[in-house]
Protein backbone atom coordinates (compact mmCIF):
# COMPACT_ATOMS: atom_id res chain seq x y z
CA UNK A 1 0.00 0.00 0.00
CA UNK A 2 1.22 3.46 -0.91
CA UNK A 3 0.18 6.47 1.13
CA UNK A 4 1.04 9.99 0.00
CA UNK A 5 0.05 13.24 1.66
CA UNK A 6 2.46 16.02 0.69
CA UNK A 7 2.84 19.72 0.07
CA UNK A 8 5.56 21.20 -2.07
CA UNK A 9 6.04 24.75 -3.31
CA UNK A 10 7.80 24.79 -6.67
CA UNK A 11 8.28 28.41 -7.65
CA UNK A 12 4.78 29.75 -8.32
CA UNK A 13 3.32 26.28 -8.42
CA UNK A 14 1.84 24.65 -5.32
CA UNK A 15 1.61 20.88 -5.25
CA UNK A 16 -0.75 19.66 -2.58
CA UNK A 17 -1.66 16.05 -3.11
CA UNK A 18 -3.00 13.26 -0.95
CA UNK A 19 -4.01 9.76 -1.96
CA UNK A 20 -3.84 6.17 -0.85
CA UNK A 21 -3.49 3.33 -3.24
CA UNK A 22 -4.06 -0.38 -2.79
CA UNK A 23 -4.09 -0.98 -6.49
CA UNK A 24 -1.51 -3.04 -8.31
CA UNK A 25 -1.14 -0.34 -10.94
CA UNK A 26 -1.90 3.16 -9.80
CA UNK A 27 -2.42 5.43 -12.79
CA UNK A 28 -1.41 9.00 -12.12
CA UNK A 29 -3.36 10.96 -14.69
CA UNK A 30 -3.21 14.64 -15.57
CA UNK A 31 -2.26 17.20 -18.18
CA UNK A 32 1.37 18.24 -18.49
CA UNK A 33 2.22 20.71 -15.74
CA UNK A 34 -0.24 19.10 -13.31
CA UNK A 35 2.64 18.07 -11.04
CA UNK A 36 2.78 14.36 -11.89
CA UNK A 37 6.54 14.12 -12.27
CA UNK A 38 7.21 16.17 -9.13
CA UNK A 39 4.90 13.86 -7.24
CA UNK A 40 6.67 10.66 -8.28
CA UNK A 41 10.06 12.30 -7.79
CA UNK A 42 8.96 12.73 -4.19
CA UNK A 43 7.92 9.09 -3.97
CA UNK A 44 11.37 8.14 -5.34
CA UNK A 45 13.06 10.41 -2.80
CA UNK A 46 14.66 12.65 -5.45
CA UNK A 47 12.62 15.62 -4.25
CA UNK A 48 11.85 16.38 -0.61
CA UNK A 49 8.34 17.48 0.32
CA UNK A 50 7.99 20.74 2.27
CA UNK A 51 5.41 19.09 4.45
CA UNK A 52 3.81 15.71 4.70
CA UNK A 53 4.12 11.96 4.76
CA UNK A 54 4.99 9.28 2.23
CA UNK A 55 4.69 5.66 3.33
CA UNK A 56 5.04 2.38 1.48
CA UNK A 57 3.51 -0.69 3.12
CA UNK A 58 4.48 -0.19 6.77
CA UNK A 59 7.63 1.84 6.16
CA UNK A 60 7.66 5.61 6.46
CA UNK A 61 9.79 7.07 3.66
CA UNK A 62 9.13 10.72 4.39
CA UNK A 63 7.67 12.32 7.45
CA UNK A 64 8.61 15.98 7.69
CA UNK A 65 7.11 16.37 11.17
CA UNK A 66 9.33 13.56 12.49
CA UNK A 67 12.32 14.61 10.36
CA UNK A 68 12.30 11.34 8.40
CA UNK A 69 13.69 11.27 4.86
CA UNK A 70 14.93 7.99 3.48
CA UNK A 71 17.41 8.77 0.66
CA UNK A 72 16.56 7.38 -2.81
CA UNK A 73 19.21 4.67 -2.77
CA UNK A 74 17.71 3.09 0.37
CA UNK A 75 14.09 3.10 -0.84
CA UNK A 76 14.24 0.16 -3.21
CA UNK A 77 11.86 1.95 -5.53
CA UNK A 78 12.56 1.43 -9.23
CA UNK A 79 12.12 4.35 -11.60
CA UNK A 80 11.67 4.25 -15.35
CA UNK A 81 12.20 7.74 -16.73
CA UNK A 82 10.57 9.14 -19.83
CA UNK A 83 14.02 9.60 -21.38
CA UNK A 84 15.34 6.14 -20.29
CA UNK A 85 18.58 7.58 -18.83
CA UNK A 86 20.70 4.57 -19.63
CA UNK A 87 24.35 4.97 -18.65
CA UNK A 88 26.15 5.85 -21.90
CA UNK A 89 29.51 4.45 -20.77
CA UNK A 90 28.10 1.00 -20.01
CA UNK A 91 26.76 -1.56 -22.45
CA UNK A 92 23.25 -2.98 -22.11
CA UNK A 93 24.41 -5.94 -20.04
CA UNK A 94 26.18 -3.67 -17.54
CA UNK A 95 23.21 -1.31 -17.44
CA UNK A 96 20.92 -4.24 -16.60
CA UNK A 97 23.32 -5.48 -13.96
CA UNK A 98 23.83 -2.07 -12.36
CA UNK A 99 21.11 -2.21 -9.69
CA UNK A 100 22.11 -5.71 -8.60
CA UNK A 101 25.73 -4.59 -8.17
CA UNK A 102 24.84 -1.43 -6.25
CA UNK A 103 22.55 -3.35 -3.91
CA UNK A 104 25.14 -6.14 -3.57
CA UNK A 105 22.58 -8.78 -4.47
CA UNK A 106 23.73 -12.23 -5.52
CA UNK A 107 23.65 -12.90 -9.26
CA UNK A 108 20.30 -14.38 -10.28
CA UNK A 109 20.69 -15.84 -13.78
CA UNK A 110 17.13 -17.19 -13.82
CA UNK A 111 15.63 -13.77 -13.09
CA UNK A 112 18.01 -12.18 -15.60
CA UNK A 113 16.94 -14.62 -18.30
CA UNK A 114 13.26 -14.12 -17.49
CA UNK A 115 13.49 -10.33 -17.69
CA UNK A 116 15.50 -10.30 -20.90
CA UNK A 117 12.97 -12.74 -22.42
CA UNK A 118 10.01 -10.76 -21.17
CA UNK A 119 11.34 -7.60 -22.80
CA UNK A 120 13.04 -9.23 -25.82
CA UNK A 121 16.37 -7.56 -25.17
CA UNK A 122 18.60 -10.65 -25.15
CA UNK A 123 20.09 -9.75 -28.55
CA UNK A 124 21.03 -6.21 -27.39
CA UNK A 125 23.23 -7.15 -24.42
CA UNK A 126 26.57 -6.18 -25.97
CA UNK A 127 25.44 -2.87 -27.45
CA UNK A 128 25.98 0.61 -26.09
CA UNK A 129 22.86 2.74 -25.43
CA UNK A 130 23.92 5.10 -28.23
CA UNK A 131 23.29 2.30 -30.73
CA UNK A 132 19.73 1.51 -29.59
CA UNK A 133 16.43 2.77 -30.99
CA UNK A 134 14.09 4.73 -28.72
CA UNK A 135 11.87 1.70 -28.11
CA UNK A 136 14.82 -0.58 -27.36
CA UNK A 137 16.24 1.98 -24.95
CA UNK A 138 12.95 2.14 -23.06
CA UNK A 139 12.77 -1.65 -22.83
CA UNK A 140 16.31 -1.81 -21.43
CA UNK A 141 15.39 0.91 -18.91
CA UNK A 142 12.41 -1.23 -17.84
CA UNK A 143 14.67 -4.25 -17.48
CA UNK A 144 17.26 -2.30 -15.54
CA UNK A 145 14.66 -1.08 -13.04
CA UNK A 146 13.10 -4.56 -12.71
CA UNK A 147 16.43 -6.28 -12.08
CA UNK A 148 17.19 -4.02 -9.13
CA UNK A 149 14.33 -5.95 -7.47
CA UNK A 150 12.27 -2.95 -6.39
CA UNK A 151 9.24 -3.16 -4.10
CA UNK A 152 7.52 -0.49 -6.18
CA UNK A 153 8.08 0.58 -9.76
CA UNK A 154 7.54 4.17 -10.89
CA UNK A 155 7.00 4.76 -14.59
CA UNK A 156 7.02 8.35 -15.78
CA UNK A 157 5.34 8.46 -19.20
CA UNK A 158 7.49 5.58 -20.43
CA UNK A 159 5.85 5.91 -23.86
CA UNK A 160 5.99 9.70 -23.89
CA UNK A 161 9.07 10.09 -26.05
CA UNK A 162 7.99 7.46 -28.59
CA UNK A 163 5.94 7.84 -31.78
CA UNK A 164 2.64 5.96 -32.28
CA UNK A 165 4.18 2.89 -33.88
CA UNK A 166 6.74 2.51 -31.11
CA UNK A 167 4.06 2.91 -28.46
CA UNK A 168 2.19 -0.05 -29.92
CA UNK A 169 5.48 -1.94 -29.76
CA UNK A 170 6.07 -1.28 -26.04
CA UNK A 171 2.53 -1.50 -24.69
CA UNK A 172 2.34 -5.32 -24.71
CA UNK A 173 5.54 -5.44 -22.65
CA UNK A 174 4.01 -3.13 -20.09
CA UNK A 175 0.94 -5.36 -19.87
CA UNK A 176 3.23 -8.34 -19.26
CA UNK A 177 5.07 -6.32 -16.64
CA UNK A 178 1.81 -5.52 -14.87
CA UNK A 179 1.04 -9.22 -14.72
CA UNK A 180 4.40 -9.82 -13.02
CA UNK A 181 2.83 -8.51 -9.83
CA UNK A 182 5.23 -5.71 -8.84
CA UNK A 183 3.13 -2.75 -7.70
CA UNK A 184 3.50 0.19 -10.07
CA UNK A 185 2.73 3.87 -10.25
CA UNK A 186 2.18 4.72 -13.89
CA UNK A 187 2.22 8.37 -14.91
CA UNK A 188 0.49 9.39 -18.11
CA UNK A 189 -1.58 12.10 -19.75
CA UNK A 190 -3.08 9.53 -22.10
CA UNK A 191 -6.39 8.12 -20.85
CA UNK A 192 -6.38 5.26 -23.38
CA UNK A 193 -3.02 4.05 -22.15
CA UNK A 194 -4.18 4.06 -18.54
CA UNK A 195 -7.39 2.25 -19.36
CA UNK A 196 -5.30 -0.62 -20.64
CA UNK A 197 -2.87 -0.73 -17.74
CA UNK A 198 -4.13 0.84 -14.52
CA UNK A 199 -6.24 -0.76 -11.83
CA UNK A 200 -6.72 2.47 -9.93
CA UNK A 201 -6.63 6.11 -11.00
CA UNK A 202 -5.42 9.23 -9.23
CA UNK A 203 -6.40 12.29 -11.22
CA UNK A 204 -4.19 15.33 -10.77
CA UNK A 205 -5.09 18.87 -11.84
CA UNK A 206 -2.94 21.92 -11.13
CA UNK A 207 -1.19 20.26 -8.23
CA UNK A 208 -4.29 18.83 -6.58
CA UNK A 209 -5.98 15.45 -6.61
CA UNK A 210 -9.40 15.95 -8.19
CA UNK A 211 -10.60 12.37 -8.48
CA UNK A 212 -9.76 8.92 -7.14
CA UNK A 213 -11.10 5.53 -8.06
CA UNK A 214 -11.29 2.86 -10.73
CA UNK A 215 -10.50 3.42 -14.40
CA UNK A 216 -14.03 4.67 -14.97
CA UNK A 217 -13.09 8.04 -13.44
CA UNK A 218 -11.24 8.63 -16.69
CA UNK A 219 -14.47 9.06 -18.64
CA UNK B 1 73.37 19.53 -32.71
CA UNK B 2 71.59 16.35 -31.58
CA UNK B 3 74.36 15.23 -29.28
CA UNK B 4 72.69 15.48 -25.88
CA UNK B 5 75.23 15.80 -23.07
CA UNK B 6 74.93 13.89 -19.76
CA UNK B 7 74.21 17.17 -17.94
CA UNK B 8 71.35 17.87 -20.34
CA UNK B 9 70.01 14.35 -19.90
CA UNK B 10 70.03 14.88 -16.14
CA UNK B 11 67.95 18.03 -16.57
CA UNK B 12 65.51 16.33 -18.95
CA UNK B 13 65.01 13.29 -16.70
CA UNK B 14 64.68 15.49 -13.63
CA UNK B 15 62.05 17.59 -15.38
CA UNK B 16 60.11 14.47 -16.30
CA UNK B 17 60.32 13.11 -12.75
CA UNK B 18 59.25 16.43 -11.23
CA UNK B 19 56.33 16.83 -13.64
CA UNK B 20 55.13 13.22 -13.31
CA UNK B 21 55.20 13.29 -9.50
CA UNK B 22 53.58 16.75 -9.38
CA UNK B 23 50.76 15.64 -11.69
CA UNK B 24 50.11 12.30 -9.99
CA UNK B 25 50.00 13.81 -6.50
CA UNK B 26 47.90 16.79 -7.57
CA UNK B 27 45.29 14.76 -9.51
CA UNK B 28 43.25 13.36 -6.57
CA UNK B 29 43.12 16.83 -5.02
CA UNK B 30 42.20 18.27 -8.41
CA UNK B 31 39.33 15.81 -8.85
CA UNK B 32 37.99 16.50 -5.35
CA UNK B 33 38.15 20.25 -5.85
CA UNK B 34 36.68 20.12 -9.36
CA UNK B 35 33.76 18.05 -8.05
CA UNK B 36 33.22 20.48 -5.17
CA UNK B 37 33.22 23.49 -7.51
CA UNK B 38 31.01 21.77 -10.09
CA UNK B 39 28.46 20.11 -7.85
CA UNK B 40 28.20 21.87 -4.49
CA UNK B 41 27.06 25.28 -3.30
CA UNK B 42 28.73 26.49 -0.12
CA UNK B 43 29.84 29.63 1.60
CA UNK B 44 33.17 30.90 0.27
CA UNK B 45 32.93 29.01 -3.02
CA UNK B 46 33.94 32.03 -5.10
CA UNK B 47 36.91 32.64 -2.80
CA UNK B 48 38.02 29.03 -3.18
CA UNK B 49 37.56 29.29 -6.94
CA UNK B 50 39.72 32.42 -7.02
CA UNK B 51 42.37 30.81 -4.81
CA UNK B 52 42.65 27.86 -7.19
CA UNK B 53 43.24 30.23 -10.09
CA UNK B 54 45.65 32.47 -8.19
CA UNK B 55 48.87 30.77 -9.40
CA UNK B 56 47.73 31.51 -12.96
CA UNK B 57 47.65 35.27 -12.42
CA UNK B 58 50.22 35.87 -9.65
CA UNK B 59 53.79 36.57 -10.77
CA UNK B 60 55.46 33.13 -10.45
CA UNK B 61 58.24 34.69 -8.38
CA UNK B 62 55.60 35.66 -5.81
CA UNK B 63 54.24 32.12 -5.64
CA UNK B 64 57.79 30.82 -5.30
CA UNK B 65 58.58 33.27 -2.54
CA UNK B 66 55.38 32.39 -0.67
CA UNK B 67 56.34 28.71 -0.96
CA UNK B 68 59.76 29.52 0.44
CA UNK B 69 58.20 31.35 3.38
CA UNK B 70 55.76 28.51 4.05
CA UNK B 71 57.67 25.35 3.11
CA UNK B 72 61.26 26.55 3.57
CA UNK B 73 63.32 25.02 6.36
CA UNK B 74 62.34 27.85 8.68
CA UNK B 75 58.82 28.18 7.26
CA UNK B 76 55.85 27.33 9.45
CA UNK B 77 54.83 24.18 7.55
CA UNK B 78 58.34 23.37 6.32
CA UNK B 79 59.86 23.24 9.81
CA UNK B 80 57.05 21.07 11.13
CA UNK B 81 57.26 18.63 8.19
CA UNK B 82 61.06 18.38 8.55
CA UNK B 83 60.91 17.80 12.32
CA UNK B 84 57.99 15.38 12.45
CA UNK B 85 57.87 13.57 9.13
CA UNK B 86 61.38 14.12 7.81
CA UNK B 87 60.02 15.66 4.61
CA UNK B 88 62.16 18.50 3.27
CA UNK B 89 61.15 20.60 0.29
CA UNK B 90 63.72 23.40 0.35
CA UNK B 91 66.38 23.02 -2.36
CA UNK B 92 65.26 19.47 -3.16
CA UNK B 93 63.61 18.05 -6.26
CA UNK B 94 60.52 17.40 -4.12
CA UNK B 95 60.28 21.17 -3.65
CA UNK B 96 60.41 21.59 -7.42
CA UNK B 97 57.56 19.08 -7.68
CA UNK B 98 55.56 21.02 -5.08
CA UNK B 99 56.10 24.31 -6.92
CA UNK B 100 55.17 22.72 -10.27
CA UNK B 101 52.10 21.03 -8.75
CA UNK B 102 50.79 24.30 -7.41
CA UNK B 103 51.57 26.28 -10.54
CA UNK B 104 49.86 23.72 -12.78
CA UNK B 105 46.89 23.13 -10.46
CA UNK B 106 44.50 25.60 -12.17
CA UNK B 107 45.15 23.97 -15.55
CA UNK B 108 44.56 20.54 -14.02
CA UNK B 109 41.30 21.45 -12.31
CA UNK B 110 39.62 23.31 -15.15
CA UNK B 111 39.04 20.48 -17.69
CA UNK B 112 37.95 18.14 -14.89
CA UNK B 113 35.46 20.68 -13.62
CA UNK B 114 34.09 21.31 -17.10
CA UNK B 115 33.66 17.62 -17.78
CA UNK B 116 31.86 17.08 -14.47
CA UNK B 117 29.58 20.03 -15.22
CA UNK B 118 28.79 18.52 -18.62
CA UNK B 119 27.51 15.27 -17.08
CA UNK B 120 23.73 14.98 -17.10
CA UNK B 121 22.72 15.05 -13.44
CA UNK B 122 19.68 13.01 -14.32
CA UNK B 123 22.00 10.06 -14.89
CA UNK B 124 23.22 10.45 -11.32
CA UNK B 125 19.59 10.50 -10.16
CA UNK B 126 18.89 7.32 -12.11
CA UNK B 127 21.90 5.75 -10.44
CA UNK B 128 20.61 6.59 -6.96
CA UNK B 129 17.15 5.14 -7.67
CA UNK B 130 18.94 1.91 -8.61
CA UNK B 131 20.43 1.72 -5.12
CA UNK B 132 23.75 3.56 -5.47
CA UNK B 133 24.90 5.49 -2.40
CA UNK B 134 26.39 8.93 -3.14
CA UNK B 135 29.98 7.64 -3.21
CA UNK B 136 28.90 4.82 -5.55
CA UNK B 137 27.20 7.34 -7.83
CA UNK B 138 30.51 9.20 -7.96
CA UNK B 139 32.61 6.09 -8.54
CA UNK B 140 30.38 4.40 -11.12
CA UNK B 141 28.78 7.29 -13.02
CA UNK B 142 30.40 10.68 -12.38
CA UNK B 143 34.07 9.68 -12.46
CA UNK B 144 33.93 7.31 -15.46
CA UNK B 145 32.03 9.89 -17.51
CA UNK B 146 34.50 12.60 -16.44
CA UNK B 147 37.54 10.41 -17.09
CA UNK B 148 38.51 11.92 -20.46
CA UNK B 149 38.38 15.35 -18.80
CA UNK B 150 40.54 14.05 -15.97
CA UNK B 151 43.11 12.78 -18.46
CA UNK B 152 42.99 16.04 -20.43
CA UNK B 153 43.59 17.97 -17.21
CA UNK B 154 46.46 15.70 -16.26
CA UNK B 155 48.13 16.17 -19.63
CA UNK B 156 47.72 19.94 -19.51
CA UNK B 157 48.94 20.09 -15.91
CA UNK B 158 51.92 17.92 -16.86
CA UNK B 159 52.83 20.21 -19.74
CA UNK B 160 52.65 23.25 -17.49
CA UNK B 161 54.64 21.49 -14.76
CA UNK B 162 57.44 20.47 -17.08
CA UNK B 163 57.90 24.04 -18.29
CA UNK B 164 57.54 25.79 -14.94
CA UNK B 165 60.37 28.17 -14.20
CA UNK B 166 59.72 31.22 -12.03
CA UNK B 167 58.25 29.66 -8.91
CA UNK B 168 60.62 26.70 -9.03
CA UNK B 169 63.83 28.69 -9.31
CA UNK B 170 62.67 31.08 -6.57
CA UNK B 171 61.74 28.27 -4.21
CA UNK B 172 64.41 25.62 -4.78
CA UNK B 173 67.05 27.48 -6.80
CA UNK B 174 68.92 26.01 -9.78
CA UNK B 175 71.08 23.12 -8.55
CA UNK B 176 72.26 20.75 -11.32
CA UNK B 177 71.16 17.20 -10.59
CA UNK B 178 68.78 18.22 -7.81
CA UNK B 179 66.55 21.09 -8.89
CA UNK B 180 67.81 22.06 -12.34
CA UNK B 181 64.94 21.32 -14.71
CA UNK B 182 64.94 21.89 -18.49
CA UNK B 183 63.76 25.46 -18.00
CA UNK B 184 66.41 26.41 -15.47
CA UNK B 185 69.07 24.60 -17.52
CA UNK B 186 68.10 26.70 -20.56
CA UNK B 187 68.27 29.80 -18.39
CA UNK B 188 71.77 28.90 -17.19
CA UNK B 189 72.94 28.04 -20.72
CA UNK B 190 71.77 31.35 -22.12
CA UNK B 191 73.87 33.10 -19.48
CA UNK B 192 76.96 31.12 -20.51
CA UNK B 193 79.12 32.03 -23.55
CA UNK B 194 78.81 29.29 -26.23
CA UNK B 195 75.76 27.85 -24.51
CA UNK B 196 73.51 28.64 -27.50
CA UNK B 197 73.63 25.25 -29.21
CA UNK B 198 72.88 23.34 -26.02
CA UNK B 199 70.11 25.80 -25.15
CA UNK B 200 68.67 25.34 -28.64
CA UNK B 201 68.54 21.57 -28.16
CA UNK B 202 66.66 21.89 -24.88
CA UNK B 203 64.31 24.45 -26.41
CA UNK B 204 63.47 22.00 -29.20
CA UNK B 205 62.89 19.23 -26.69
CA UNK B 206 60.52 21.36 -24.63
CA UNK B 207 58.59 22.36 -27.76
CA UNK B 208 58.18 18.67 -28.69
CA UNK B 209 56.98 17.77 -25.18
CA UNK B 210 54.52 20.68 -25.05
CA UNK B 211 53.10 19.95 -28.52
CA UNK B 212 52.72 16.28 -27.67
CA UNK B 213 50.84 17.17 -24.51
CA UNK B 214 48.49 19.56 -26.30
CA UNK B 215 47.70 17.01 -29.00
CA UNK B 216 47.07 14.32 -26.38
CA UNK B 217 44.83 16.68 -24.42
CA UNK B 218 42.78 17.46 -27.54
CA UNK B 219 42.42 13.76 -28.27
CA UNK B 220 41.12 13.07 -24.75
CA UNK B 221 38.64 15.94 -25.05
CA UNK B 222 37.27 14.46 -28.28
CA UNK B 223 36.88 11.08 -26.61
CA UNK B 224 34.97 12.77 -23.79
CA UNK B 225 32.32 14.05 -26.18
CA UNK B 226 32.04 10.66 -27.82
CA UNK B 227 31.65 8.90 -24.50
CA UNK B 228 28.92 11.26 -23.33
CA UNK B 229 26.96 10.56 -26.49
CA UNK B 230 27.07 6.86 -25.85
CA UNK B 231 28.86 5.50 -28.90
Amino acid sequence: MLRVDVTKQLGEFLLEAAFESQGRVTGLFGASGAGKTSLINMIAGLLRPDRGVIALDDETLDDTAAGVHVPPHRRRIGYVFQDARLFPHLDVRQNLDYGRRMNRLAADPAQHARVTDLLDIGHLLDRRPGKLSGGERQRVALGRALLSKPRLLLLDEPLGSLDEGRKEEILPYLVRLRDEGIPMVYVSHDAAELRQLATQIVMLKQGRVTALGGVKVLT
Amino acid sequence: MFDISPAEWTAILLSLRVAVVATLVATPFGIALAWLLARREFWGKSILDAAVHLPLVLPPVVTGYLLLLTFGRRGLVGAWLADHLGIVFAFRWTGAALACGIMSFPLLVRPIRLSIEAIDRRLEQASSTLGAAPWQVFATVTLPLALPGVLAGMVLGFAKAIGEFGATITFVSNIPGETQTISSAIYSLIQTPDGDTAAGRLVLISIVIAMGALIASEWFARRATKRLHGN
